[in-house]
């Protein structure tokens, strides 16, 4: 179980890293955390010719506030810093929240928000949480034929990210720099949960949910994301809309619940058989969205 | 016995071994480099079967950094199988076919992992690159992979040269079932399964082999649990004599059973090193430990139970399929403590007992932590709590009517045990063990109470509670040897190697109170075998009672010879000295003393005469060899929350009550029973080793295969009786496994409690139960299918195949 | 590649080729065997060590990932000198703590969960039990059935404590 052979650059500045990147005859992966990266490498799953390691990228670890009060985070920033951060804890509870559901502290202080996001799993925690928040993915590469250190920029909704397991909408020349989130509107709640096997386990099944109630109790918005509960992070838009224009007693939940279990499509596997999971992501979707509505109200 | 007038045995001392273990300084087989060394890879299949017909290692040969690549071709006589380790034991009417593997693959793959080639490179960087192109023409085969099926006329043949997939039949009986059957009140039938896990040890098996040509000596170290046959078993391989060889198994990080199988790497290492002039190292990773090294379980059991109305039980019928992978080098050592652990501490006047072991292309089974206990231990406390929910007898009321009283022991079982003695219980008091655990889980009153409470808010709480009985401290042999060294420290050698039992501090304790020092002046060494080269290893919960005994009968001798010594000296009658603060003194007049490092000088003349027959130096070797095994038992509860939503079960407490005999060191016992509860608790809920249908391991990484953390296992409680061994004077009995054997059956017992309401009669018969697998139960039992099979639970059920 | 970086506040630099994992290069490289291996894809805990002071899986770097860094492994725990005997009293109060409590059998996960325990009690100095479970939750370790490595890391919180805060606070992170 030892990685094979490959080239190494330590990328300094964003531009070092989309440099390494353009040369595709090379075939290059960043590496960040390196807590999914180097398994697949010690496994040799993953055969990569040469890695740009990203973690000399100071501007990738911030955690800034956008123009619009919402929230960026660098591609670099640390899950023990969405944990830990004061900031976030006020501003994105729900990440503070989900967060020490992914593995344990030591991978925790390695793993990132970009390496998450990019890997595409649809087992893992952040994605899930982070449709719920309405997160876009900004990329950049290195504009084509453009001197060294121009850049191509663009921003993709997450919703349009995730194309698949471990697949995403990232061409191999592409960086992902930056996740941002619109500000959290007033009559907010947020929940997570999740049943694994053990903590820090992958989970079975896990949600994530963000309802906005108006004054009179109503629901005006919500959002549902489940985590394994498809071939991609997934956000349950039809089960949503039931709470929507709703007042979110147990009966409304219940049917939000059950259209969330019904149009999952969950996949086997040795740990859980698909109904298991459909039923998982029921009782998980009431006891969470229960959970996000009274947060709103208390 | 030394209990009565000892300060040591019986205390909580700490560790002589731990602050090596807590600095890193202390050397595990990994940690040994000796300059110059190679690096070993092996190419495996990723076949569980197959015909091997060409293999190309010219490009691994040729790859930068590579100095050799062997395969079978190259191996000349060392091509050939493997030992029988452990024979089975002469039984009647006994079927047995010994099938050993090849060190690497000729023709024949019959596992997934086997080895096709061995690669020796600069670095196991560089070898694991040149095992990737290594290329082998392989014509796949079908597989055995469901044990149900691995008997039936149209499977597959794991080796062709036999009719069918049978590796054994064993038959074992005692009084006459069929009568007993006739009489009973009450029978009931149940089908169980056991399914397959790992020994699961953090430190992966290493060899480390140096071939000093100059001296004419081989030196290898060795993850092994048993240094010294595995020696002689190298050594007359590569055909040297056994003083030429030198096995060190060092600190060894956790055995558990799969440590002590010879392996072909053992053999294959210390072979390249002769052959290439280099030391060589291998270190197998965890991917190759999932198939390279031994596991245990898979058992399927059609079982019966025959009672009178008021519970007793008349007699018990158990016939079972036993998993023995591709190989059976271990006989029948697994599925025999099977058999005989399942009578339990309790009655049973007939039994009728038979198992088939069947070949299958999956990796080999041998002992793993509890060695095929557990199996019997779940099959009969499951069958009494069927069998007491049917009469109305809770589970602990119809334990009380069928457990052996204590003036009813010592009690001869009358089939053969492992140890091919007769199933014999020594001593124990199994009515004390039941009661005391009832009691400290407040079985009778107050947590019936709370569960009602907890009932009524909606919270699923249960209560288990089992038996066990566990055959240990089986012979042959093992020995000590002790000398006390002109500086005043005594050094004890013995054979048994040490996994992290505690042996350095145990047997101290026990060399200290005979000869007056503590146990921190005992230097202790084990598995080396320039130190000490008879003995058999550490297996079967046996260290603490065979060697221990051995090194007290040594310790016996070399306290007599310094009272001679120390008399001489001191000009008195050996009768008015004592040994103590490490020295002999006068009793009543302290001033007058000798320290042992002065006499160990005079014991040792340098010029002079001697009186003939005089034996130099204070020293002694002794061994020890018990009759039969030692029987030590307990009882284990738990309380469990289920969340019937979820079926998500977590463990509320967890208790055990367990009579080892005499216990030197309290500390290192409940230690044992903690880590053995754990793997228990991993048996019960967590670890499965999951094949696909083509015979695949699904699981092979500890992502998947699921070993239980911290915050899966509770605190453990435990509570100690002390019923000594008769049969060793130091009275002890082991206790590595006991911790592991229970655990599922109280398990089962407990979340049936818990779920008695939402799901009566809900039936888990099949381990490891996983929510995934209690949900489907569940759900099954809502639609009305008992036990998640079939319907009716009384009727006769389709026998497994093979199993009349 | 060439890196420099400081192992148990020693300074030590040379060539190491980019796929060298950390793990490796700690016990092979500087000959600091104490870090442990046992699973090789970030699951058992045996290899964590400090990386600037936060635990981490020693088997998931590369050591060219350390140029510049500060690591700490369990042989930087005691105080003693590298090839110094070593007493129970010379112990880190953690690592003493694990010996009274026989937190540790064959002792081979020991090392990781030492690193993760002393990095965990300096961010949570008066942990509850659970909190201790939690913490050390992401080490297997198959002899100790963990009773008593949650009671030893207890223990030495209580150890840490009397030992006062700066007692143990003298290494410059
Ligand atoms: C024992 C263990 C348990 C775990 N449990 C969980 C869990 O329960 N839940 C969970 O969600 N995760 C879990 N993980 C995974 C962990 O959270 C990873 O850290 C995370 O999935 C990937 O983040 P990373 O920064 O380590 O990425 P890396 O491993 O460095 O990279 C992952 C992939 O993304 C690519 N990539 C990384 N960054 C970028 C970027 N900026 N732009 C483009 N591509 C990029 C890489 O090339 C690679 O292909 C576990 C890991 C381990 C070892
Ligand atoms: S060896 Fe690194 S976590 Fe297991
Ligand atoms: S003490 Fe052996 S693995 Fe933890």
């Amino acid at each position: 179980m030892k990685p094979p052979p490959f080239d190494y650059v330590a990328a300094a500045t964003v531009d070092e890293a989309l440099e390494a990147l353009a040369d595709t005859s090379v075939e290059t992966r960043p590496l960040a955390g390196g807590q999914s990266l180097v398994p697949m490498l010690n496994f040799r799953l993953a055969v990569p010719e040469r890695l740009v390691d990203l973690n000399g990228i100071d501007e990738l670890s911030r955690i800034e506030e956008t123009e619009d009060g919402g929230l960026r985070l660098g591609a670099m920033v640390r899950h023990r810093q969405l944990e830990h951060d004061p900031f976030i804890a006020r501003r994105m509870p729900l990440l503070s929240e989900a967060t020490p559901f992914i593995a344990h502290p030591q991978i925790r202080s390695r793993g990132t928000v970009g390496g998450s996001v990019a890997h595409a799993d649809p087992a893992a925690e952040l994605p899930a949480v982070l449709l719920t928040l309405g997160a876009r993915v900004r990329i950049a590469r290195r504009s084509l034929g453009g001197e060294p250190g121009s850049r191509v920029e663009r921003t993709v909704g997450l919703g349009e990210f995730f194309l698949g397991p471990f697949f995403s909408a990232l061409e191999p020349d592409e960086l992902l720099t930056a996740i941002e989130m619109p500000p959290s509107a007033p009559g907010e709640g947020t929940a997570f949960d999740e049943v694994a096997r053990r903590r820090g386990d992958y989970a079975l099944a896990g949600v994530a949910a963000r309802v906005r109630l108006n004054s009179g109790g109503v629901c005006d918005e919500a959002a549902i994301s489940l985590v394994n509960g498809g071939a991609t992070p997934c956000l349950m838009r039809e089960a949503a809309r039931t709470l929507v224009g709703q007042e979110p007693t147990p009966e409304v939940i219940e049917a939000t619940a059950a259209a969330c279990a019904a149009t999952s499509e969950p996949a086997a596997d040795m740990h859980a058989s698909e109904a298991y999971r459909r039923h998982l992501i029921q009782v998980l979707t009431r006891r969470v969205v229960s959970r996000a509505a009274d947060r709103v109200l208390t | 016995m030394s209990r009565a007038g000892g300060t040591w045995v019986g205390a909580r001392v700490p560790r002589n071994e731990d602050v090596r273990l807590l600095t890193g300084r202390a050397q595990f087989v990994e940690d040994v480099e000796p300059p110059g060394a190679l690096h070993v890879a092996f190419a495996r299949s990723d076949l569980p079967a197959g015909r091997l017909r060409g293999l190309d290692a010219a490009s691994a040969r040729t790859h930068p950094g590579v100095h050799a690549v062997f395969t079978a071709a190259d191996l000349g006589p060392l091509l050939r199988p493997g030992a029988v380790l452990v024979p089975p034991p002469p039984l009647e009417g006994l079927v047995f076919h010994a099938r050993t593997a090849l060190p690497l693959v000729r023709d024949r793959i019959r596992h997934q992992g086997e080895a096709l080639a061995m690669i020796v490179a600069e670095s196991r960087y560089v070898a694991e690159d040149a095992a990737a192109l290594v290329e082998a023409d392989i014509e796949p085969l079908d597989p055995v992979v469901d044990l149900g099926r691995a008997l039936g006329a149209d499977a597959p043949r794991v080796h062709d040269d036999l009719p069918s997939n049978l590796a054994a039949h064993v038959r074992q009986t005692k009084g006459d079932y069929a009568a007993a059957r006739a009489r009973a009140d009450l029978v009931l039938e149940r089908r169980f399964s056991y399914d397959r896990g790992i020994g699961g040890a953090i430190e992966n098996r290493a060899v480390v082999a140096e071939w000093d040509a100059g001296a004419d000596r081989l030196r290898v170290w060795d993850t092994t649990q048993a240094p010294i046959p595995v020696r002689n078993v190298v050594a007359a391989s590569l055909g040297l004599s056994e003083a030429q060889v030198r096995f060190i198994a060092p600190f060894v990080g956790g055995g558990f059973g799969p440590k002590i199988m010879f392996y072909a790497e053992e053999i294959l290492i210390p072979w390249a090193s002769m052959r290439l002039g280099r030391p060589v190292k291998w270190v197998e990773d965890r991917y190759e430990n999932f198939f390279a090294t031994t596991q245990e379980r898979s058992q399927l059991h059609d079982a019966e139970i025959a009672l009178t109305r008021e519970g007793r039980i008349l007699g018990v019928r158990d016939a079972f399929l036993h998993d023995s992978g591709a190989y059976d080098p271990y006989g029948l050592t697994v599925p025999i403590n099977t058999q005989c652990t399942l009578l339990g501490p309790y009655r049973v006047p007939n039994y009728e007992s038979e198992f088939r072991v069947a070949f299958t292309n999956k990796p080999i089974v041998t002992p793993v932590r509890g060695a095929g206990r557990q199996h019997g231990v779940f099959v009969m406390e499951r069958l009494l709590d069927l069998a007491g929910r049917e009469l109305g007898l809770d589970p602990v009321e119809i334990r009380r009517r069928n457990v052996l009283g204590p003036d009813e022991l010592p009690h001869n079982h009358e089939i053969m045990y492992q140890d091919f003695t007769p199933l014999r219980y020594d001593s124990g008091n199994y009515e004390r063990s039941l009661e005391e655990a009832a009691r400290l889980v407040c079985y009778d009153e107050t947590f019936p109470r709370g569960r009602e409470r907890a009932r009524a808010d909606g919270c699923a709480i249960g209560v288990g509670l089992v038996n066990y009985v566990e055959g240990t401290g089986i012979g042959p042999y093992e020995g000590g040897r002790i000398t006390v060294e002109p500086g005043g420290t005594v050094r004890l050698a013995t054979g048994v190697g040490t996994q992290g039992q505690g042996h350095f501090t145990s047997f101290a304790q026990i060399v200290a109170d005979a000869i007056g020092v503590t146990p921190a002046d005992v230097r202790v060494v084990t598995g080396d075998t320039s130190e000490f080269h008879w003995g058999t290893g550490t297996f079967a919960s046996r260290g603490a009672v065979v060697a221990g005994n051995a090194i007290h009968a040594a310790a016996r001798s070399v306290r007599e010879k310094i009272l001679r010594h120390a008399a001489e000296a001191l000009e008195v009658d050996p009768a008015d000295l004592e040994l103590a603060g490490g020295s002999a003194r006068v009793r009543g007049a302290p001033d007058l003393s000798v320290d042992l490092g002065a006499l160990a000088v005079s014991a040792n003349p340098l010029r002079g005469a001697v009186e003939p027959g005089t034996e130099p130096g204070l020293e002694a070797t002794s061994y020890f060899g018990p009759p039969y095994g030692t029987t030590a038992n307990g009882t284990h509860a738990v309380v469990v929350a289920v969340d019937p939503e979820t079926a998500m079960v977590e463990i509320l407490r967890y208790l055990v009550v367990h009579d080892c005999g005499t216990v030197i060191n309290p500390m290192i016992v409940e230690g044992q029973i903690h880590g053995g509860v754990a793997a228990g608790i991993g048996n019960a809920f967590y670890e499965e080793l999951v094949f696909d249908e083509f015979g695949g391991m699904s699981n092979a990484s500890f992502m998947d295969y699921l070993l239980p953390t911290a915050t899966d296992v509770p605190p453990i409680e435990t509570a100690h009786i002390e019923t000594p061994s008769p049969l060793n004077p130091l009275g002890t009995k082991g206790v590595g496994e006991g911790g592991a054997i229970p655990v599922a059956a109280a398990f089962a017992q407990a979340v049936e409690d818990a779920l008695a309401q939402i799901a009566p009669g809900l039936e888990i018969l099949d381990i490891p139960l996983s929510p995934a697998r209690l949900f489907a139960l569940l759900r099954a039992q809502r639609e009305g299918v008992v036990g998640g099979r079939e319907a009716d639970s009384s009727s006769r059920r389709e026998p497994a195949a093979g199993v009349p | 590649m060439r890196i420099a970086a400081r192992v148990n506040g020693l300074a030590w630099s040379g060539e190491v080729e980019p796929r060298l994992l950390l793990s490796d290069f700690l016990r092979s490289e500087v000959g600091l065997t104490g870090t442990h291996v046992g699973c090789e894809h970030g699951v058992c805990g045996a290899c964590t060590v400090q990386l600037d002071g936060e635990p981490v899986r020693a088997c998931l770097m590369f050591a060219v990932q350390v140029d510049g860094r500060e690591v700490t492994t369990v042989e930087g725990l005691a105080e003693a000198q590298p090839g110094e005997a070593i007493t129970v009293e010379d112990l880190h109060p953690v690592q003493r703590a694990l010996h009274e409590a026989h937190g540790l059998q064959c002792g081979f996960c020991t090392p990781g969960i030492l690193m993760t325990a002393e990095a965990f009690l300096r961010d949570n100095p008066t942990p509850s039990r659970e909190e201790i479970r939690e913490a050390v939750s992401g080490h297997l370790c198959r002899c100790t059935g963990y009773h008593n490595i949650v009671e030893g890391v207890a223990r030495a919180a209580e150890l840490l404590a009397a030992d006062g805060p700066a007692a143990h606070d003298d290494d410059d992170r």
